[in-house]
């Protein structure tokens, strides 16, 4: 039977700190042009942790909003707070840049990180309210300020800051090897934080024993490893661990924005397979995206919007008879040779499943793509992407002949969502929208979604080729599968038939 | 543009010389397309990459305009970019190509 989609969880991290200190393009500013005018300008674009929460978008992401919501209101969204706002949504949580410093220790498995000692008193209390395993909920006593200044301005640590104050530090965790030079660790160790957060957010909103996960699939953009085996791995098991998933294994799956879709299209094979009865994709987020496009935010005098990490986690089950179902016959593939014209790619990821199943484009109730907030990219020329997407599904029905040309809009409409994700890489990628599917399959308002995961591998340099997945969702028709029993049963059936007609040759 | 990117146009244009080079944009708005564009004939607005203060005044074309349209074969025009053209703003981008070229490319035809 095909696999149950149980639970999905979205988490941020507002992280104005990691903007400036950590951000790409900001830490490449600092050295090709540390004088610059984009450098002393930023600060004063950095959003409050409450303007960030009262963020549509933002609300929209962890669950306190329907996407359909954004269309009412006008854009950029940033002039259109939500009054009724909070941090604490139905699918997620939005937390501070404090507790992810404070999370960041408890995930340094090697004495890497220092705190401050009184920010350790306050942060304490913060990290309770977390689900953490026992052993994983106090912290060390942190040190003084002056040893953490030291390790910056000495040592090569990176600094950890919050409300521009220096409360820690990452050390290097080599003197030579550039994949653990503090920076590195530091994007890692946040990659294992939010991880940790979007992982511990689905335990806790869907009452789910982490020792009941037997495997668990991480999918974010970034590597973990020393100079001898440079993206190693093994974020998964270093974010089960934390969870206290003690029965766990796991492993990463990387494809750039696409692997989310990878990991997902893995974890219901392994599910419906029997290799594991339930299995846990999830992902945490990026630092060096942080005021990825800011120049262009700047100059056009609107707030820095990329100043959260974003995480998520999906859980996979064998079919429960009422969570919606993983149609694993109906995936979408973009093969080496479909070619990289976005024509190309779409009829790949759309036509593909949809022919599979003898449907036409406009049998699937709602189309998740790649679901960025128009906000982050239209001022930096990259235009409303989600939009993008939907008409070129559109225009891929109407080369069909399913629609007329000028019905694209109304499909547009009918058939997709105004984005919401923030530019996290692989967080945008038809993921964001899963949670809210899960809601409108349990609440009746859809039949079929297709989840669609796109990926742009030229960037590692290693093939042009672009990249894509797909599959479709579909309302449980409501017949659970039986555990193991039944298939013990069968067998025992099966061979007590085979002696008995063994007996009756011998007859 | 991205830096390698201008790296590579920098490095054709001076193995075959800007008057053997054209460059074809792909860029799916108009805005970016014109940044591009302008990119390889002004320099890099950005002030970032190699083309920063290299104006190299290449002819410059959309994927979407008649110049590069009408060179190309009409099927594998129709299947590679057909339904593109039917996304996108063409007009936009096209009088965005049209203003970059009048402004700062060296050729005119």
């Amino acid at each position: 039977m095909f696999p149950s989609l149980r639970a999905a969880s979205y988490i941020l991290v507002h992280a104005p700190d990691m903007v400036i200190q950590n951000g790409t393009t900001q830490v490449v500013e600092r050295i090709v042009n540390p004088e610059s005018e984009y450098l002393k300008a930023l600060p004063n674009h950095l959003r409050s942790y409450e303007e960030v929460v009262a963020y549509a978008p933002n609300q929209v992401y962890i669950g306190n909003l329907k996407p359909q919501a954004l269309r009412e209101l006008e854009e950029p969204w940033s002039n259109q707070p939500v009054a009724s706002a909070s941090p604490d949504g139905p699918m997620g949580h939005i937390f501070e840049e404090r507790l992810l410093i404070g999370l960041i220790k408890v995930c340094d498995a090697f004495d890497l990180v220092i705190l401050e000692e009184n920010f350790v008193g306050e942060i304490q209390p913060e990290l309770d309210k977390l689900q953490l395993p026992e052993k994983f909920k106090t912290l060390k006593p942190g040190a003084q300020l002056s040893r953490i200044m030291t390790e910056i301005d000495e040592r090569h640590a990176e600094p950890l800051q919050a409300g521009g104050k220096v409360v820690g530090c990452v050390k290097r965790a080599h003197d030579i090897d550039p994949n653990l030079d503090s920076h590195v660790i530091m994007e890692n160790l946040v990659v294992k934080a939010t991880g940790v957060l979007a992982g511990l957010e689905l335990l806790k909103k869907s009452d789910i024993d982490p020792l009941s996960i037997p495997y668990v699939i991480e999918c974010s953009e970034e590597a973990a490893g020393d100079m001898n085996q440079r993206g190693g791995g093994n974020f998964a098991k270093a974010i089960a661990e934390i969870m206290g998933a003690d029965n766990a294994t796991g492993s990463d799956t990387r494809g750039f924005c696409a692997a989310p879709m990878h990991a997902i299209v893995k974890a219901a094979a392994l599910v419906q397979a029997g290799v594991y009865d339930k299995v846990l994709v999830l992902a945490g987020g990026a630092t060096a995206k942080l005021g990825m496009n800011g120049k262009d935010h700047v100059k056009k005098d609107l707030p820095v919007f990329e100043d959260v990490l974003g995480g998520f986690a999906v859980l996979i089950t064998q079919n429960d008879g009422v969570h919606p179902i993983l149609r694993t016959d109906l995936v979408g593939s973009h093969t080496v040779g479909t070619g990289s014209s976005p024509q190309a790619v779409m009829t790949s990821l759309i036509s593909g499943p949809v022919d599979k199943a003898g449907m036409k484009i406009s049998d699937v109730d709602v189309y998740s793509v790649e679901m960025q907030n128009p906000d982050i990219t239209k001022p930096a020329g990259a235009g409303d992407v989600p939009n993008a997407n939907y008409k070129m599904i559109a225009a891929l029905a109407v080369m069909r002949k399913e629609i007329e040309r000028s019905q694209i809009n109304e499909f547009v409409e009918k058939h997709g969502l105004p984005g919401w994700a923030p530019t996290q890489g692989h967080i945008p990628s038809g993921v964001p929208y899963v949670g809210h599917a899960l809601q409108s399959f349990l609440n009746g308002e859809i039949e079929r979604a297709m989840i669609v995961g796109k990926g742009s591998l030229f960037l590692a340099r290693m093939t042009n080729l672009f990249d894509g997945v797909s599959l479709i969702m579909e309302k449980n028709p409501g017949v659970a599968e039986e555990a193991g029993v039944s298939k013990d049963e069968i067998r025992k059936m099966l061979s007590e038939a085979l002696r008995d007609f063994a007996a009756s040759l011998g007859e | 543009m991205d830096l390698e990117n201008q790296r590579r146009v920098k490095e054709i244009t001076d193995e075959y010389g800007a008057d053997n080079v054209v460059v074809v944009i792909g860029g799916g708005e108009a805005e970016a397309a014109g940044l591009a564009a302008e990119t390889v004939t002004a320099g890099d607005p950005t002030y970032a990459g190699p083309l920063a203060g290299v104006s190299l005044g290449l002819r410059v074309y959309h994927a979407v305009e008649p110049q590069f349209k009408d060179e190309v074969d009409s099927d594998i025009y129709e299947e590679q970019i057909g339904m593109m053209e039917m996304v996108l703003d063409v007009d936009a981008i096209q009088e965005e190509m049209r203003s970059i070229r009048e402004q700062y490319s060296n050729y005119n035809d």
